[in-house]
């Protein structure tokens, strides 16, 4: 074997079990403790709470955010899924109108 | 005989089918364009190591020839949040057998916002058998995406900018749904203000660990006053 294939099936290798083990902390370590309030509680709210910061920081990151577009291309393709989402509550039909307006506005515009 | 509840599983899934094959397809694209590797190494990364963002940093980390240690300790920084994605799952995979491995392998950000968001009846088994059909049907959009990405960044050119916005657009559905669920504005706040601290203050690379950091701390701080609410399901804790 090449030592380039060696080293890209050793990367996938050592990617997979860094992966798997940031998956696999909590079933280990914290199966007893499933109904201690403190893990219910994080358990109910925290998926929000992340979902919301991942929004906040992706969406920084997919816009232009000096002069004088200020973030623009981002926030308005945002805004267009959210009061789609609002008015329809179509899942599907939210984020292909927001992807494609956010893909016409970074190739045209842009 | 059809086991139940697949046509379902599907519907459930087919948003994050719209996320995935085009994502997919954007790492495949970076895969074969960037990097001199067999079109087919980036499926079989998606099969092996099941990681969006891990996946998209995996193709710079290879192009610098990076070492292997520094290679696990990016992966396992960037994924951190996933230790926390586990908690709110500990008591729906309770007992699932050899569905369990799985389940946990593949939980990745949307199979872990499907499954904390969809209503659960009191059918422990059928609710994991559901799980299973989603988490699997999420991998195999993203083998699927990132099969076809490599494969046609290697035989077509075509403009794909900005297609990565499926994945933020698919994080504010998620966002909206999980606030409906709650009927609390506490946690979204909390999610938003913690971003935006991480952001200004530091590294791109360390924002997401700081944020989801944050986000914890804000939990613990609301924790003593909600935490009567879960006394009942607790035994002397």
């Amino acid at each position: 074997m090449a030592s380039e294939d060696f080293y890209l099936i050793s990367f996938i290798l050592v990617a997979a079990a860094a992966t798997l083990t940031t998956r696999l902390l909590p079933f280990a370590f914290l199966g007893k403790q499933s109904h201690h309030p403190l893990v219910q509680h994080l358990g109910r709210y925290l998926p929000a709470g992340i979902m919301a910061l991942l929004v906040v920081i992706f969406l920084l990151q997919s816009g232009h955010w000096q002069q004088p577009i200020l973030g623009l291309d981002a926030l308005i393709p945002a805004g267009l899924v959210v009061a789609l989402h609002l008015w329809k509550r179509n899942a599907l039909l939210s984020m292909l109108a927001g992807t494609a307006c956010y893909m016409l506005i970074q190739q045209s515009f842009l | 005989m059809q086991p139940p509840g697949t046509l379902s599983s599907f519907k459930l899934s087919l948003p994050v089918f719209f996320g995935y094959v085009p994502l997919g397809m954007a790492f495949g694209v970076v895969f074969s364009t960037q990097l001199d590797y067999a079109w087919w190494l980036a499926p079989l990364m998606s099969l092996l190591v099941y990681a969006g963002a891990a996946q998209l940093l995996a193709v710079s980390l290879l192009l610098s020839q990076t070492g292997l240690i520094e290679v696990f300790i990016a992966m396992l920084v960037l994924n951190a949040r996933h230790v926390f994605y586990g908690l709110s799952l500990l008591e729906a995979f309770k007992g699932a057998g050899w569905r369990k491995p799985y389940l946990i392998f593949g939980l990745t950000d949307e199979t872990y916002s499907l499954l904390t968001s969809r209503s659960r009846t009191q059918d422990r088994q059928h609710e994991q058998r559901v799980d299973f059909q989603i988490t699997l049907m999420n991998q195999s959009y993203w083998i699927l995406g990132s099969a076809l990405g490599a494969w046609l960044g290697q035989a077509v050119v075509f403009d794909a900018t900005g297609i990565e916005f499926a994945l933020v657009a698919l994080f504010i559905v998620l966002c909206i749904e999980q606030y409906k669920a709650l009927q609390s504005p506490f946690p979204i706040w909390a999610g938003i203000l913690s971003a935006l601290v991480a952001v200004f203050i530091f590294p791109q690379s360390q924002q997401l660990l700081i944020a989801i950091f944050l986000v914890c701390l804000a939990l613990f701080w609301q924790y003593p006053a909600r935490k009567h609410l879960y006394i009942n399901s607790s035994q002397d804790l």
